[in-house]
């Protein structure tokens, strides 16, 4: 029998879908003008990882999921698995033994096992890769997930209770484990806004040095903040324009939002702040009830730290052989 | 032609064409748009045109704010030739069940429904931009006579294909999601269609719409088709 034509009937099926489990890559560009925002991986450093470790292409498509993870059973022959993020997760094997899960390391899960994505912790997204892949189609070029404008792989949906998901032919996977820190973030360091003068001096004052909360009305779309309220002396509207993932808007209500990878495409609120591209990763892991801190940088200093960020996550990913 | 080029973050171009939204502005935007579009530079990921503004999303990895900056400063823009987008025709029920704001309009105007109906079937509408969700065209303008503001408390859910009206600009909803809008009818169209690859959305920045009515029986009709 010639192996490179067979194809594998393996699959997952979904026990429990979780929060908002959807199918992501590195995001779908050039759609912005019609209304489709880029999504993508939320971390795209942990999202590489998880490609890295289960030797995929860069690019392919991962489970995403936020806080509740999935529980998914396995029907197939033996083949790896690996989780990054920082995640709680257990490996229900076949014979009844449960074993913990580790992060960062591949592991071998055979036909009948389940695996329990209990939850993140002290963050909010992990990242789960297959060896050989999920079987799906590109919507646009991208396995991206827009689950308000139903776009994507899976319809367009997040993982839904009994469904199933096919795989791809496995791929040689080595034995792989990398051992990794994800640092906390002191401040979110952010670029004055083409708004920023459309809010009090005081106002301006507070936003770079109190301390806001991130509610629990945060997922994919936007982080909405409670804290000290930005009064606007201008206009708490603005002629509708388009919006970037990372700007920081303020409603009339005075407390900030910033916009992550689902966005709405065009939005009529102040700019007062843009984060930077080099902590976006490291923004979208704090968890509801957390505070964070704002700190003004120019815009060569974002660059700069942009171009470093990068190189570090290089070297991760080179250390994975 | 572009009043002011700043940076949006460390990832983002600003073009500023001013502050008025007319169609004269708008189709500068849409033809720097269109240029933009077809030349394709290094790196960049995104173009957001809107009524009087462009921004441009940019891959740090490949380009820069100064460097793409120039890049749009040295391009010709030959603005002369006027972008001419397509003349669409969308059918509208205003059916007691589909406008669901017109009672409220009709008091806030002193006019009865026909009026405020015909008032918005006789003009043309211009196409400024696409957005906030995917498709949604912002149509503009409204006959100053019909002219109103946002729901003070927007509604959770409007259904797909509801037609509203605020300020001077007409938008349809192109899935079911949270709004805003006056809603006075409903096409039964997909306005936006996310399996015709090549072309999901209907309606594009620069194009020409008019509205006419329809009967409920017609419809119901087309979902039949």
């Amino acid at each position: 029998m010639n192996l490179q034509n067979f194809m594998t009937n393996d699959y997952f099926k979904v026990i429990r879908g979780g929060l908002n489990s959807t199918f992501q890559d590195n995001g779908r560009e050039n759609l912005y003008h019609i209304g489709l925002p880029f999504s993508g991986a939320m971390d795209r450093r942990n999202f590489l990882i998880a490609n890295k470790l289960i030797n995929n292409d860069k690019n392919d498509a991962v489970i995403e999921f936020a806080l509740q993870g999935p529980q998914l059973k396995y029907f197939g022959e033996s083949r790896n698995i690996v989780i990054t993020g920082n995640v709680n997760f257990k490996i229900l094997k076949n014979n009844k033994t449960q074993n913990n899960g580790e992060c960062y390391k591949t592991i071998e899960i055979d036909d009948g096992d389940t695996i329990d994505i209990v939850s993140t912790n002290k963050s909010v997204y992990g990242y789960f890769s297959i060896n050989g892949g999920f079987k799906l189609d590109k919507v646009w070029n991208s396995y991206s997930t827009t689950t308000r404008a139903k776009v994507g792989p899976n319809n367009g949906d997040k993982l839904k209770d009994g469904q199933e998901i096919l795989l791809n032919n496995p791929n040689h996977s080595p034995f792989r484990k990398l051992n990794i820190l994800n640092s906390k973030i002191e401040f979110i360091r952010v670029i004055k806004g083409t708004n920023f003068d459309y809010f009090s001096k005081q106002s301006t004052k507070d936003f770079f040095s109190k301390n806001y909360e991130v509610t629990k009305l945060t997922d994919r779309m936007g982080m909405r903040l409670n804290g000290s309220r930005l009064n606007n002396i201008k206009d708490t509207n603005i002629k509708s324009e388009g919006l970037v993932k990372g700007t920081i808007q303020v409603p009339a209500d005075g407390q900030p939002i910033i916009l992550l990878s689902d966005h709405g495409t065009i939005g009529g609120y102040p700019k007062i702040g843009m984060t930077i591209s080099a902590d976006y990763d490291k923004l979208v892991q704090i968890p509801p009830g957390s505070k964070i801190k704002f700190k003004e940088i120019e815009l060569k200093d974002a660059e700069n730290l942009y171009k470093l960020y990068d190189m570090e996550t290089n070297n991760i990913l080179n250390k994975v052989l | 032609m572009i009043k002011n080029i700043v940076n949006l973050g460390d990832a983002a171009i600003y073009c500023d064409f001013g502050s008025d939204v007319n169609q004269e502005i708008n189709s500068k935007v849409i033809k720097y748009f269109k240029i933009l579009k077809d030349k394709n530079l290094k790196g960049v990921t995104n173009l957001s045109p809107s009524y009087n503004k462009l921004i441009i999303t940019f891959d740090l990895n490949e380009t820069n704010y100064d460097y793409l900056k120039q890049e749009i400063l040295n391009m010709s823009f030959n603005i002369k030739n006027k972008h001419i987008g397509q003349k669409i025709n969308i059918p509208m029920c205003c059916d007691e069940e589909f406008s669901i704001d017109i009672q409220r309009i009709e008091k806030k105007f002193q006019k009865s429904k026909n009026e405020i109906i015909n008032l918005f079937l006789n003009k043309n509408y211009f196409c400024y931009m696409t957005g906030f969700i995917a498709g949604m065209p912002f149509l503009g303008d409204l006959d100053k006579k019909i002219q109103l503001d946002r729901l003070e408390t927007p509604r959770v859910k409007v259904p797909k294909g509801s037609i509203g009206i605020t300020e001077q600009f007409c938008n349809i909803y192109t899935y079911e999601s949270p709004g805003g809008w006056n809603i006075i009818g409903k096409t039964p169209l997909n306005i936006f269609d996310p399996k015709n690859k090549k072309k999901p959305n209907l309606i594009s920045p620069g194009d020409q719409i008019t509205f006419y009515e329809i009967k409920k029986n017609e419809f119901t009709k087309f979902y039949d088709k």
